[in-house]
């Protein structure tokens, strides 16, 4: 399966290599660093490279390209979800996933690396068994660690990879006992230049932190599941119970991890809670063109609209802009042409603007492409498209959990044509 | 920070602490000081007795080994600690010892007494983690010790250790492929485990030691897909993949009659209204029913169910693998529930998306219902990386047709507006494709194209062009305002593809244009010296064109033009020209050629067909690196065809299955249940069927011609003793199903037969019985055809008067026998039965009335549960061919007939049964085909060698020849041990076709198309003994291989058949006038085809 991994940040420099079976030598990723010359955009960089003996596939995360190499079949998307899963622990364990964290710690990397592959085939990649295995480093035990000589490496063997609940580690205990659930959702839209939308859905997430001791069984009911159109679950749903009632049920593991994904569709209707008026013309024969944008809030039941940011990419004969935010503050890179504005909150009185002018290059035609706009945004404690938890219970431990729900809405890939 | 690098602060005095990249990377310690002395310092921490001393010098050594670096000289010093007790120590130095140990093979042998007594420790995880550092020791010597400690782990008590076992076998095999045999022992032991923390890894063990040993999942299918669910995501993905591969040999295509249907829709799909199309489609649904009704095997079934909640995995690989296994085995109604997966799976990383835009890609061609509602989801947002807007372009373009075709081109306007050019020529091209495929908005998109030439990026005018071009080939006559336009932008263009599709264009239709040609080549052949090769090439094209079509003007700018390509650098166009000026120049020396130059330049060309680049994308199976590569990657297992059979199901059956037993006995009933249905048309046609049930069973001594008896028979089969039931099963199945087929096929009388032949693997007795039989047969047919009408009551008074058939009438009378035994009697008995009529000879053909071969067809249509057998051969006699006499073979004489079955391995070819005879005194061997010499296109394939012929043998063979739609002959050789033999063998034109079952009013419209050169008409007298629907039936039949079309009208027959290779329909219509005068009526697109087809049946109809 997997043979080798090679990390290779922006500049192109392997800072970390690591081979599960014969070593192969660290010039086959010049076949990689080809195909990233000749793409324009880092993420244009093909995921899957044939060489004459190799195979890469590489993903991009935090600017780094993780880079395996194959020999034979494998599905790549086992592999592309693989590299994923390595991303995520290593951000779960250094908190960020950058070059510095890795090289860092590059000894917990190494001893991670071992225990998730074992000979290329995936062998511990629940969060819960590695941290077992390998304690997380965190600045305490770093420090005692250096006293004492003690090490990160677990002391006991981990019995989580024997459990029939191999997500969950055993033995766990908490003074306070709590369990707290985000619901996320994420709009994805295409807004038209007359402002209808063309497609639009919502992408929702549980993420679920939960320190409990022993082994819980919850159940988490909501109030209008047939919302959900499409789900994925973590393993540790039982997938039964929920065909059958509806109902989340499930042991959960140790700590952070995300319950549930779902998709509701575009055939219900979406709300989209804002709107843009926006006018940016380019006239013919003149060096100057027309910026206007004005945002404004609608079907957001009373929230606020927050952190609002809103992103540009200008033709290429833009030369600069002159404009004038009603509120907050814009930024134009003129090498890249991008605009940026980060208005933060959206006041229903006073809707914010971004007015002005923009310079072309003298002599040049007018750019017959309109850019588009991306904005992002953030609503507190509303879930878009209506869903609610109803209850949460507990059974199989004694204690009474604290429990907490909070609801959320971002935007996703939120486009307006212009 | 890490305890290393506070190490380093204080310890690592050498160091350059300021240095800012090494600084806090320990393994650099010295970056000055020489690498010997920096080691030293290493090995003096690893000899020391403090366990942090050692760990640090690990963690440095790893990181070392992490950037790449050298490490190996520290060999000697790091093994020795293989033994601390410290167990990160321990950690380490196995992952340094696994790193190097390839390198320091003698060294490495000195840790492995410690794994071997780890082996033995009492914790399980201990000995777990000893395999598995063990065995990814990369060294020869110890794969003794490996396979030994492989076989202890794998009966271990713990699972977990088990596992690991199933983990180190692949690492042995590829250590050491010799010890295949004995690691598969293991590996069938593992497979029997019923824990799911083995069945991943022991699945993926298989598919990189065995995946050919197909056999040995048998048995653990079930467990297999029941275990599923709860088997860790990454085994999942494993296990799917390897039981799609098993389904794929093991069950039967559940969409057999779909892959027909689909045929038919597809042609209907552009131009014609759904209602034509279902009429199609449900003509084909009853053509595919008479097959036989498909019942899905219950362990097909399991496994879809079972698979299906993985839909819904977190895990993107896990969503892909159900979802190619519900592509590849599911029926299609059920194929839908996977696009609302992967429709998710859209919104994970990029490259994800990439990944599964592909596959979404290659399934929108064949199912692509399936994804139009999740139209919107393909969006193209302008965020997107290019690779994935090329993609989901891509998918767009293939789900477009007439309903949403509008919304779609709104949204490719959008795109072209685009600041990725890249993007924007992709969705040029796109609309290209959409305006090909779909008629209504062919105008559309090319008035909106012809837009896009006026744009100011070159880039996309280029591309513009040359979708331009291949959309005015469909109707130039109509656009000649689009090519002025284009020749006008010859002055501006630039880009040479473009320029080139321009000078094309102008010259294609240059006689649309008559004025403005001209004037393009004179500045053209200014600029010509400067143009790149492509388009010198179009230029030369250019001026050859015009000189052959308005010569006075543009003589002299042609010579100009040729002279200037005359000693151009470019050897290319310097053949061209040369090639050119001898061909459009008269001279006095020119070849009969340049008569035929205008007919050779402007021909005219077919238009392109632009075509997805995915299309047939999904031979290889989905979600394969293979796939997305489109090219085999090593390793890859092909998705094998769905067997034409499905194999025992039994063979899955545990010790104790109770439940299966049940299921089999009630699909057992479920059959009989049938038979009535059908036993009602056998009755009918006793004698057909007499001969048939004959062959059926082998031709033994046995059941002999009365249906009831065999039935009885088989009846009694089913109380037999458990071990004779497995055969006995299959048996009893393959008599079923023919004999299904039979029901509406009497008239086609020795197929059913001939189809059990093929199921039979000795192929029995060649067509020798037929040689020598022949005239026997055709008498015998012409009598059965007249006194068909009687025939029921004289079933066997019928069979009597072949004499040859002994057999049959003893065992009309004696009790029926197990048709078991008879079989292997007849398999043993061989000689004794020689002029038996062997199955695909019998002399059955039995042409019953004309009447009753309406009515059965009737039937089948009608009925479409009852109506088996669809497209199977209609047959008359078979005719056999000498290939090779007795004596100029030295004694091994070959004589081949045209089976008229599809061959079973490449439906586009011819089959050839090769009976082979060793009439000698010693035995051939190595009987084989060599070096064929064939014609272009032309393929062969060849029959499995034959060991050993001896001496009075007779063995048949079946190869294939695809003899590419033309009557020429194929040449081989023919080896044996001692000789070569050069052989012909030149089919019948009547051979190159295949019956294709048809219904009136189908056959009407299909005629209609046919018409002008693709029509042969001739008059004709028929022949004597040629009177009556059914004789002319019979002659028409058994000249080609057609089906009748069922008719109402008595004056008229009508037969339907396509050519094996190219698929092209041969109608052929016979009109009787009065007593003895016929009309004959051929419409074929392959008027060779045509013409010698009329000859043949003329030929077999005055006679």
């Amino acid at each position: 399966m997997i043979h080798s991994l090679f990390l290779v940040n922006s500049s192109g420099d392997i800072f970390l290599e690591k081979h599960w079976k014969s070593v192969v030598s660290r010039s086959v990723c010049d076949y990689f660093f080809e195909a990233q010359e000749r793409a324009s955009e880092p993420e244009n960089v093909p995921p899957v490279i044939p060489t004459p003996h190799h195979y890469l596939i590489s993903v991009l995360r935090h600017r780094i390209y993780f880079v395996a190499v194959i020999q034979s079949e494998v599905p790549p998307l086992f592999v592309i979800e693989f590299l994923h899963r390595v991303v995520d622990t290593f951000q779960d364990y250094f908190g960020v996933c950058t070059e510095a964290a890795i090289k860092d710690n590059v000894v917990v990397v190494y001893e991670l690396l071992e225990e998730m592959l074992d000979n290329g085939f995936p062998l511990a990649t629940e969060s819960n068994i590695l941290k077992e295995l390998i304690k997380p480093p965190t600045i305490l035990r770093t420090v005692v660690n250096t006293i004492t000589g003690s090490t990160n490496v677990g002391e006991q063997l981990p019995t989580g990879q024997l459990s029939v609940v191999p997500w969950r580690r055993t033995g766990v205990k908490y003074t306070n006992n709590e369990a707290y659930f985000d619901v996320v959702e994420e709009i994805d839209a295409i807004i038209d230049k007359s402002g209808s939308t063309i497609t639009a859905e919502i992408q929702g997430v549980i993420d679920a932190c939960v320190k409990l001791t022993g082994m819980p069984d919850l159940t988490l009911s909501f109030m209008n599941p047939r919302l959900l159109d499409d789900v994925s679950f973590h393993p540790c749903v039982r997938f039964k119970r929920w065909e059958a009632e509806r109902i989340l049920s499930f042991i959960p593991p140790d700590g952070n991890f995300r319950l549930l994904s779902y998709h509701v569709s575009s055939q219900n209707l979406v709300a989209i809670p804002v709107y843009v008026k926006h006018n940016i013309t380019f006239r013919e024969g003149s060096s100057q063109g027309r910026f206007e944008l004005t945002l404004g809030p609608k079907q957001t039941m009373g929230k606020a609209v927050e952190s609002v940011l809103v992103n540009s990419q200008l033709p290429r004969g833009v030369l600069n802009v002159n404009l004038n935010p009603s509120q907050g503050t814009y930024t134009f890179d003129p090498v890249t042409k991008l605009l940026s504005w980060d208005l933060g909150k959206i006041n229903p009185q006073k809707l914010p603007s971004l007015k002005g002018s923009m310079s072309l290059q003298a002599g040049a035609c007018k750019p017959d492409e309109n850019p588009t706009i991306n904005i992002q945004f953030k609503i507190q404690q509303m879930a878009i498209s209506g869903l609610k938890v109803n209850r949460l219970d507990m059974y199989g431990e004694k204690y009474k959990p604290f429990k907490g729900i909070k609801y959320m809405t971002k935007a996703g890939k939120f486009q307006v044509r212009t | 920070m890490s305890s290393s690098s506070a190490f380093n602060d204080d310890k690592g005095g050498s160091s350059s602490i300021g240095e800012p990249e090494y600084g806090h990377d320990p393994a650099s310690g010295g970056i000055f000081s020489s690498d010997y002395k920096r080691h030293d310092d290493l090995k003096e921490m690893l000899d020391s007795n403090k366990d942090s001393l050692k760990l640090e010098a690990m963690k440095r050594i790893v990181a070392m080994i992490a950037r790449g670096k050298n490490a190996s000289d520290l060999f000697p010093a790091v093994v020795k600690n293989v033994a601390c007790k410290n167990i990160e120590v321990k950690k380490l130095v196995y992952v340094y010892l696994v790193r190097y140990a390839e390198e320091q093979q003698d060294l490495a042998l000195l840790s492995i007494s410690t794994f071997q007594r780890g082996l033995k420790d009492p914790n399980q995880l201990i000995r777990a983690s000893a395999l598995r550092v063990l065995s990814s020791i990369r060294v020869t010597i110890i794969v003794p010790i490996m396979m030994l400690a492989i076989r202890e782990a794998a009966s271990d008590m713990s699972p977990y250790v088990r596992k690991t076992a199933a983990h180190a076998i692949p690492k042995l095999y590829s250590l050491d492929p010799d010890q295949k045999d004995q690691l598969i022992e293991v590996i069938e032991k593992l497979l029997a485990d019923k824990t799911t923390l083995v069945a991943g890894s022991v699945v993926m063990a298989f598919e990189e030691v065995c995946p050919e040993r197909i056999d040995l999942i048998h048995k653990n299918y079930r467990k297999l897909c029941n275990l599923l669910i709860d088997v860790e995501e990454w085994g999942q993905v494993v296990i799917i993949n390897m039981l799609t591969r098993y389904a794929r040999t093991q069950f039967l295509n559940p969409n057999a009659n779909e892959s027909l249907l689909e045929e038919g829709t597809e042609k209907a799909f552009y131009g014609s209204d759904e209602d034509e199309g279902k009429e199609e489609k449900v003509e084909a649904a009853a053509l595919v029913a008479k097959r036989k009704p498909y019942v899905m095997d219950p362990d097909h079934r399991l496994l879809l169910r079972n698979t299906k909640p993985l839909l819904q995995s977190r895990n993107a690989a896990v969503v892909m693998a159900v979802a190619q296994l519900y592509f590849h085995l599911a029926p299609k109604a059920e194929v839908g529930v996977i696009a609302k997966a992967l429709v998710r799976l859209m919104r994970s990383h990029s490259e994800v998306q990439y990944v599964v835009l592909q596959n979404v890609a290659t399934m929108s061609i064949k199912r692509r219902g399936m994804f139009e509602p999740y139209l919107k989801s393909f969006y193209i947002r302008s965020t997107d990386p290019t690779q994935i807007k090329v993609l989901k372009l891509e998918v767009l373009t293939n789900l477009a047709n007439e309903t949403n075709i509008s919304t779609i081109l709104r949204e490719f306007q959008t795109y072209i507006k685009s600041m990725d050019k890249d993007f924007v020529a992709a969705t040029i091209q796109a609309i290209g494709r959409c305006a090909t495929s779909i008629g209504e908005v062919r105008d559309t998109c090319l008035n909106g194209l012809v837009q896009l030439l006026s744009n100011r990026d070159e880039l996309v005018v280029a591309e513009s062009v040359v979708v331009i071009k291949k959309l005015l080939q469909m109707q130039p006559e109509r656009h000649s305002d689009i090519i002025k336009h284009m020749a006008k932008l010859t002055d501006n263009i630039q880009v040479p593809m473009a320029r080139a599709s321009i000078l094309w264009l102008i010259g294609e239709y240059c006689e649309h244009i008559p004025k403005i040609a001209p004037d393009v080549l004179r500045k053209m052949a200014k600029s010509f010296t400067n143009e790149e090769d492509i388009v010198k090439l179009q230029v030369l094209n250019l001026a050859a064109k015009l000189y052959l079509t308005n010569s006075k003007q543009t003589k002299l700018l042609t010579q100009y033009v040729l002279n200037l390509a005359k000693y151009d650098q470019n050897y290319d166009i310097r053949d061209r020209a040369r090639f050119i000026r001898q061909l459009i120049v008269p001279t006095d020396k020119s070849g009969a050629l340049s008569k035929y130059a205008k007919k050779l330049f402007l021909a005219l060309k077919p238009a392109p067909v632009l075509e997805s680049p995915f299309k047939d994308r999904d031979h290889f199976q989905l979600g394969s690196l293979s796939h997305l590569l489109n090219a085999k990657a090593g390793g890859y297992q092909e998705l094998p065809d769905w067997p034409e059979v499905a194999p025992d199901p039994s063979v899955r059956n545990v010790e104790v299955p109770e439940w299966t037993k049940c299921s089999s006995r009630e699909k057992r009933k479920e059959k009989k249940v049938e038979k009535p249905f059908y036993s009602d048309s056998e009755g009918e046609s006793g004698p057909t069927e007499s001969a048939d049930s004959d062959s059926d069973t082998g031709s033994g001594t046995g059941s002999g011609s009365e249906e009831s008896g065999s039935e009885s028979g088989s009846e009694e089969s089913e109380g037999e003793s458990e071990s004779d039931k497995e055969e006995e099963e299959e048996k009893h199945k393959r008599k079923s199903k023919s004999r299904a087929k039979k029901s509406t096929q009497e008239s086609e009388g020795s197929e059913p037969s001939s189809e059990d032949e093929r199921k039979k693997p000795p192929k029995g007795k060649g067509p020798k019985a037929a040689s020598d039989s022949e005239s026997e047969e055709e008498e015998e047919e012409e009598e059965s055809s007249s006194e068909s009408s009687e025939s029921e009551s004289e079933g066997e008074s019928e069979s009597d008067t072949d004499t040859r058939m002994k057999q049959k009438t003893c065992a009309s009378k004696p009790p029926p026998r197990q048709p078991k035994k008879e079989t292997e009697m007849s398999l043993l008995d061989l000689d004794d039965f020689e002029p038996t009529p062997s199955p695909q000879v019998t002399p059955v053909n039995n042409f019953v009335s004309s009447s009753l071969v309406t009515d059965l067809e009737g039937l089948s249509l009608s009925d479409s549960a009852l109506s088996p057998a669809a497209v199977s051969p209609a047959s008359g006699p078979v005719k056999s061919y000498e290939l090779l006499h007795r004596i100029t073979g030295e004694g091994l004489s070959v004589s081949y007939c045209f089976s008229r079955q599809p061959f079973s391995h490449d439906p586009h070819m011819v089959s050839v049964q090769m009976q082979f005879t060793n009439n000698g005194d010693t035995e051939a061997r190595n009987l084989r085909i060599q070096e064929p010499k064939l014609q272009s296109g032309m393929r062969i394939a060849e029959f499995p060698e034959i060991d050993v012929l001896p001496p009075g043998e007779t063995v048949t063979m079946v190869m294939g020849i695809d003899f590419s739609d033309s009557t020429q002959a194929a040449n081989f050789q023919l080896c044996t041990h001692t000789r070569k033999f050069f052989l012909t063998i030149q089919p019948p034109v009547g051979e190159l076709m295949m019956p294709v079952f048809m219904t009136e009013n189908e056959f009407k419209k299909e005629q209609g198309q046919l018409t002008g050169m693709n029509e042969i008409t001739e008059k004709l007298t028929l022949g004597e003994t040629c009177q009556g629907d059914a004789a002319i039936v019979q002659r028409v039949t058994s000249t080609a291989s057609l089906s009748r079309v069922p008719c109402g009208s008595e004056m008229k027959c009508r037969f339907a058949g396509k050519t094996v290779t190219s698929g092209s329909l041969v109608l052929v219509t016979i009109v009787t006038r009065e007593q003895l005068v016929a009309q004959l009526t051929v419409n074929c697109e392959k008027m060779l085809i045509g013409t010698m087809l009329v000859k043949d049946i003329l030929q077999a109809l005055s006679q």
